[in-house]
């Protein structure tokens, strides 16, 4: 995608991009009509004899759906930075696109990567709208630390809520910290000059 | 060969040439199309038209739909800023493009290269741990591993001090003796050009103005670019008067030559550094001039020299002379005007 130049790089980025802007109901609203009974995938998987509905894989797919853009526009720009010369002397030297992206492209955006991993994580563990949206909430299965949380403050648990926000707490400040170690170890590993 | 056409965004590439076993210069100023010709060879960027042929092996043509990709093309290609895979040692940079050579081999080359560059040593180093000059050698190592059909390098130099810069020229000169395929050499710097390559090919504005074989080039560049290219600072309108003779309009000299010269002569130029101070009234090329003022470099000064005595109104064409520092000692306290000689030799005459 960074690579791609066409005329319709705008809109494909702007498709790309859209969970990112649209209010997560909405996001969760359109997926429930792509995976509904009448929806095109939600027929393909009736067919199969599954649903995903209000199941837990429901959860996985929005929360996935909604922290993709954050995933893809900070991979994006970190593939966008990295100096092209680069790119083209890997190429000089025969070797396959294949190998240039794993060995070349991928190392030298790796702190962009884990940045977005991160972006992407919080986004995912912290989503309501899109959740509750097509994986309800029912407690074992699809019950996600926020919508727990609303729910018990709503039922005036306030001792339960205070429980899975502590827990939320520890869970977000561990991820951060791994990676922000993870990413300086890297970066010492990726000289300087890799970058513009 | 290269025979290309491409549309750029302020004028159209039009190069076409050969190159042989001898190193090949591109010479033009920045955005002369030079370094695109180059990338075009290599297959970063693809012409509009025209085909590329190296060593029988056809790697661009357009109208039998052939392109090569880059990879394919088993070229080197050495880029400005070198770059180099930051995110490995100097070995596994070198042994990148060779990696699906059986291992005894692959660390065989990677030895060989090394010691060519002269870095033993350092092969567990980084890119970043490196200066600019052994970077410049390992990207050198790293084109060269693969043992390309031809040897392509962009500016090469342009990122290095003076000092660092001659040093590596000379290493240059000496790997490139060895190496057995094509070597085109891209810079503006025509130092660099005269030192390390053979031919010459001085490109402006995405056309060829010069070609042929270095010396000949500086000696007679055919046209007011390819002068100016090649370091002539001094120029002058010329008009015919007869087949020995014509007049520098603008310093105003009447030029007796020694071979004939043709009826179109449009122009004339000379060097800074080939004009002489006159001894005597010679019956040769004399003008007289007068100091305009003089600018100091570390090793030598240029002159600036008004021809007519004030001058300054009109045309304010002036003369550049580069002297050494002892000469300037000597010559400053002299009484002006002072005579100065043109070697007919040294003429450079430009036809429309």
């Amino acid at each position: 995608m960074a690579g791609y130049r066409g005329k319709f790089k705008g809109l494909i980025d702007g498709a790309l991009t859209l969970p990112l802007v649209l209010p997560p109901t909405v996001v969760g609203f359109l997926l429930l009509i792509l995976f509904g009974k009448n929806g095109p995938l939600g027929k393909l998987l009736m067919a199969l004899g599954t649903s995903v509905i209000f199941s837990w894989p429901a959860t996985v797919i929005a929360a996935a759906v909604v922290a993709f853009p954050l995933m893809y526009r900070t991979v994006r720009s970190a593939f966008e930075q990295i100096d092209q010369n680069i790119i083209y002397a890997a190429r000089t030297l025969g070797v396959s696109e294949w190998k240039i992206f794993w060995k070349i492209t991928i190392p030298l955006s790796w702190p962009g990567v884990a940045a977005g991993t991160v972006l992407a994580f919080a986004r995912a563990l912290g989503d309501f709208g899109a959740t509750l949206m097509i994986g309800g909430n029912i407690p074992g299965r699809t019950l996600t630390i926020p919508a727990a949380i609303f729910f018990a403050a709503e039922g005036g648990e306030m001792r339960k809520a205070l429980i899975w926000v502590i827990l939320i707490f520890i869970i977000s400040l561990i991820v951060m910290t791994l990676m922000n170690y993870w990413t300086d170890y890297q970066r010492k590993m990726i000289a300087h000059n890799g970058r513009k | 060969m290269v025979d290309i056409q491409k549309k750029l965004p302020d004028f159209k590439l039009e190069v076409s040439f050969e190159a042989g076993l001898e190193v090949l210069g591109l010479l033009g100023a920045s955005g002369s199309g030079k370094s695109m010709t180059l990338r075009c060879i290599a297959g970063i960027d693809t012409p509009d038209s025209g085909k590329i042929v190296l060593n029988g092996r056809t790697l661009f043509d357009s109208k039998r739909g052939i392109n090569l990709p880059c990879r394919k093309r088993n070229l080197g290609f050495l880029f400005q800023n070198y770059a180099l895979f930051p995110n490995m040692t100097v070995e596994d940079n070198i042994g990148f493009g060779i990696e699906n050579r059986k291992r005894e081999d692959k660390l065989a080359i990677i030895k060989g290269m090394v010691r060519m560059i002269k870095l033993e040593g350092l092969e567990k180093r980084y890119p970043s741990q490196l200066s600019g000059g052994q970077q410049q050698r390992v990207a050198l190592a790293r084109a060269l591993a693969i043992k390309p059909e031809a040897l392509l390098l962009d500016e090469p130099f342009s990122a290095l001090d003076d000092y660092l810069r001659s040093h590596m020229i000379e290493q240059l000169t000496e790997t490139l003796s060895d190496y057995q395929g094509v070597t085109l050499y891209v810079t503006h710097n025509m130092e660099e050009v005269y030192s390390i390559c053979n031919q010459l090919v001085v490109l402006s504005r995405g056309g060829i103005e010069a070609k042929g074989g270095t010396k000949e080039v500086f000696r007679a560049p055919p046209s007011l670019v390819s002068a100016r290219l090649t370091g002539c600072k001094n120029f002058s309108v010329a008009k015919y008067i007869s087949a020995f003779e014509f007049v520098a309009l603008d310093w105003g000299i009447n030029i007796t030559t020694t071979s004939e010269i043709s009826r179109n002569i449009e122009c004339v130029g000379i060097r800074a550094h080939t004009l002489t101070l006159a001894l005597d009234e010679e019956n040769d090329i004399v003008f007289k001039c007068w100091l305009k003022f003089a600018s100091e470099a570390p090793s030598r000064m240029t002159v600036y020299l008004a021809v007519q005595k004030d001058s300054g109104g009109q045309g304010n064409q002036q003369i550049q002379w580069e002297i050494t520092k002892q000469m300037w000692l000597d010559l400053k306290d002299k009484p002006q005007p002072w005579k100065l000689r043109i070697n007919p030799e040294d003429l450079i005459i430009i036809k429309a």
